[in-house]
């Protein structure tokens, strides 16, 4: 068995006229947190859609555990998605159910299982997120840390071999985005699984992080551990890592001259 | 003046290709529906479940509206006819239109503005907060468990809740027509029994009201999976749901009519 599980080639996609990826090639390994960072809009996202198959590319291949996906059928790759679990940035909970029916969902779905069985999965996952207590509320009456610990709960129902993150601290609280952070980290190492991590949260993704891998407009920029990051020589890398607000990235959009918008110029 | 013209006729050449375009897309949409249909067969409780939100929920301003309209029908036919002494005529009257016309028509633009819209902006919300998404990465095909559902629903749904229609609006046209204008009884019902007949008038009426609820049904659950997943994308795809769903089933009630009650 290969050590790497994901492993992109060539990757080209363009969306309504703009070019998201320019020929990008990166190899996930089976074990560890991988990070993919950059800034808002590089298609951090949309990565995580290829690699799961609901976006096709343009050109180039992205294979998971030696699957060429965009290749599938739709039913071998909805089988190669229950080996896969997603947590998305909304949590994306099913709201006209309960927290337990919502990590019970892809149970019933994929599995025979009796409904005593079901039950204790349901109440184990639960409990490995701190949400055991929270079975019967509605995602309605949920946190947004919550709902992302209960969308966890479910992206690890039927024990996958990869978890991609979509934006996992977003819009989170000091003490949420801490759970979150030591939840992705023990998870990956009790499951002993391949974490991918899409995020810009610079301090906490790169704590938690065996690789990085940092994209921007289109390419990926530079990979490495986050020591390395953290040390890079180049520019742009520094920028990002340390949060700059002026740098290669400018500060100012593309614009004509100041003075020239205010039509100022030359009097 | 010549770029401005060809600018014209290519923006409506795109406008006119973007629709063909997009009815094409609506049209392989409804197959897919039509698949994913057989799904129920394996899990009828996604059906009832919706049965009940589309069907039933819908009951009260199906049948209130219904004995509204039969009522009035009642006067206004008793008006016209009681100048030529044929006011005993009203009962065929009220039944003839709304088995053949009011019934289907009314039900499904009713059924549209009140449904339609809400299975539209539900879908919508699904999409929105990636819950589709979601269970497409959960390998859960959205089409067998979200759309098909409440497509086959509204299908269903449409023909009983119009057959409802008619029934109260008959028994509402009853009640002014010999309770409040003082007709016979018996010749209300002698009469409608006499003139209705059942394949030309009921029949007609039925497989009106079912290609009314195909139509409504499938312009809902597109624009609802096919909107914009922002609130404007939504509200617009909610409009969209409510004001395509009127025309169709006007148009397609023109021509229905036409082929069905042409001498």
């Amino acid at each position: 068995m290969s050590d790497i599980l994901v492993k992109i080639r060539d990757l080209h996609f363009s969306r309504g006229g703009r070019k998201i990826f320019d020929g990008i090639s990166l190899d996930i390994p089976r074990q560890g947190v991988t990070a993919i960072m950059g800034p808002s809009g590089t298609g951090k996202t949309t990565l995580l859609k290829l690699i799961g198959g609901q976006l096709t590319t343009d050109q180039g291949s992205v294979e998971v555990d030696g699957l060429n996906v965009h290749e599938l059928s739709t039913s071998k790759l909805f089988e190669l998605r229950q080996r896969m679990g997603m947590l998305f940035q909304s949590g994306a909970l099913l709201t006209d159910l309960s927290v337990f029916e919502n990590v019970a969902y892809p149970i019933r779905e994929h599995t025979k299982l009796n409904n005593a069985m079901i039950r204790h999965l349901v109440l184990l996952k639960l409990n490995a997120v701190g949400l055991r207590g929270a079975a019967d509320l509605m995602p309605s009456e949920l946190s947004g840390g919550m709902s992302r610990r209960v969308a966890l709960a479910r992206a690890i129902a039927l024990d996958p071999m990869m978890i991609m993150y979509d934006e996992p601290f977003t819009g989170q609280d000091p003490i949420s985005m801490g759970i979150l952070v030591s939840l992705i980290s023990e998870l990956n190492n009790a499951l002993n699984i391949c974490s991918i991590v899409v995020s810009h949260d610079v301090p906490d993704t790169l704590s938690i992080s065996d690789q990085v891998h940092l994209i921007s407009a289109g390419k990926i920029v530079e990979s490495g551990t986050p020591e390395i990051l953290k040390n890079s020589q180049s520019e742009w890398t520094h920028q990002f890592v340390h949060g700059d607000a002026d740098g290669p990235v400018p500060f100012h959009y593309p614009a004509k001259p100041l003075l020239e918008d205010l039509y100022l110029e030359g009097s | 003046m010549l770029n401005g013209l060809i600018d014209r006729i290519q923006h409506l050449g795109a406008i006119t290709m973007g629709s063909f375009q997009r009815l094409g897309h609506a049209g392989i949409f409804l197959l897919q529906v039509i698949v994913s249909c057989a799904a129920m067969l394996v899990r009828p409780r996604l059906l009832i479940k919706q049965l009940y939100s589309v069907g039933v929920q819908t009951l009260i301003i199906i049948i209130v509206a219904g004995v509204f309209v039969g009522m009035v029908m009642s006067l206004q036919s008793y008006y016209a006819l009681v100048d030529f002494g044929a006011e005993d005529s009203v009962g065929v009257m009220v039944a003839l239109s709304l088995l053949r016309e009011l019934g289907p028509v009314v039900t499904a633009l009713l059924f549209a503005g009140r449904a339609g819209s809400a299975l539209t902006a539900e879908i919508g919300l699904m999409k929105a907060t990636e819950q589709l998404s979601g269970m497409e990465m959960m390998a859960v095909n959205p089409m067998q468990r979200v759309i098909a559902p409440r497509f086959l629903a509204g299908v269903i749904s449409m023909p009983l809740l119009a057959t409802i229609f008619s029934a109260v609006g008959i028994l509402g046209g009853y009640v002014v027509a010999v309770h409040m204008l003082g007709l016979d009884s018996g010749a209300f019902w002698s009469q409608s029994q006499a003139k209705v007949d059942l394949y030309t008038d009921v029949y007609n009426g039925i497989i009106k009201s079912v290609v009314f609820g195909v139509v409504a049904s499938w312009i809902a659950v597109f624009e609802g999976y096919d909107c914009v997943p922002t609130s404007e994308g939504l509200g617009q795809a909610t409009t969209r749901t409510v004001v395509q769903s009127s025309l169709a089933i006007l148009f397609l009630d023109f021509i229905l009519t036409a082929l069905m009650f042409s001498k």
